[in-house]
């Protein structure tokens, strides 16, 4: 058994696991699930500025925060008690397509060769690590939700902005990964 | 320690009280999450390369994923409201519905533009930082600033 939850769980247990928290947190307080609000929250909490978009009481929203410090928490419990140290399986086109770019090391959920302390020097890496986060941050509030709040809270709701603001999602990331990213990976 | 200043000068000290009640009361939704971080970094949603794999078509894996959830959160939904199943608390279940903008489509796509590169939604951000990777710290506090960026130049963008 413990070695059946230290493997990597397949879709069909995942899944259906992520799409129980729409029901849980509806019936625990009639919460919307949803994740990027969380940011505006941060944003209003910290840096407000005067910015009649951040100008609200967010510790009405509190439930939302204390949600996405536990998805961190669950972060370290999962990393520390349920993992096995084996490499991640991935498609092996990715793999040859990835050492190309130089990045070969396959024990991290995330590649050390792009997200660390030391890859922030580099051109590359600022480019992913601050460049996309402002990209996520700035999309996911302008689309009103990210894969949470749209794809699944909103899709689960049968809501078509939601299916239009999914299509978006993929839309933007295809177009990146198949265009775009190369070139910056290989800066 | 920034929360704090906020918290004197915006609310001044007439809810103190309710706050110890009210963090009580947020420990359900904690606990949600804590559920949703182990989930999400069991079944590698939270993996830069499951990710990459997804825009590249390679793996039916993350597609399996959410289609999945949401297929349960519809059922879900759909028998809240058949049943009109209320909250722990006895209080009818509400969901507000998602008006069309522009915003949805631009946004939409610039999301997916830093979805693919960042290898994360802003959920798995947090998992990821929990997970170890505290390099992400970086993105997610990026994350922040482009919520912030967005609320600054709101009124200028299409919507």
């Amino acid at each position: 058994m413990i070695e059946i939850i230290k493997q990597p769980w397949p879709w069909y247990i995942a899944g259906p696991l992520i799409g129980l928290t729409v029901p849980a947190l509806l019936i625990a307080g009639n919460k919307s699930f949803g994740i990027s609000s969380s940011l505006r929250h941060i944003c209003a909490a910290c840096i407000p500025a005067n910015i009649s978009f951040f100008n609200y009481n967010w510790k009405n929203e509190i439930w939302n925060l204390m949600f996405v410090l536990g998805i961190f928490l669950g972060g370290i419990i999962a990393a520390h008690f349920m993992m096995n140290t084996k490499e991640i399986m991935v498609n092996p086109a990715l793999k040859t397509e990835l050492t190309g770019y130089g990045i070969t090391d396959y024990s991290n959920l995330v590649p050390k060769e792009l997200m660390s302390f030391e890859s922030l020097l580099t051109l590359r890496g600022f480019i992913i690590m601050i460049g996309g986060g402002i990209l996520v941050g700035f999309g996911t509030r302008y689309a009103g939700g990210c894969t949470s709040g749209h794809a699944i809270m909103g899709l689960s709701n049968l809501q078509w902005p939601s299916l239009i603001a999914t299509v978006s999602f993929m839309i933007g990331g295809l177009l990146m990964a198949n265009i775009v990213l190369p070139f910056i990976l290989s800066l | 320690m920034k929360k704090e200043k906020n918290t004197t000068t915006q609310n001044g000290c007439s809810n103190e009280n309710t706050l110890p009640h009210k963090w009580q009361y947020n420990l359900k939704y904690l606990i949600i999450g804590v559920l949703f971080g182990i989930v999400f970094v069991k079944a590698e949603v939270i993996s830069w390369f499951r990710i990459q794999e997804m825009f590249r078509f390679q793996s039916f894996h993350m597609y399996g994923i959410i289609g999945s959830a949401v297929a349960v959160g519809i059922i879900s939904v759909w028998l809240i409201k058949k049943l009109k199943i209320r909250t722990l608390e006895g209080n009818p279940i509400s969901i507000p519905g998602k008006k069309f903008n522009k915003g949805q489509i631009y946004g939409g796509l610039i999301f997916g533009f830093g979805w693919a590169i960042t290898g994360a939604c802003p959920g798995p951000l947090f998992a990821q930082i929990g997970s170890g990777a505290l390099a992400v710290t970086v993105t997610l506090l990026s994350a922040v600033l482009g919520t912030w960026l967005y609320g600054y130049f709101r009124e200028k963008l299409p919507h």
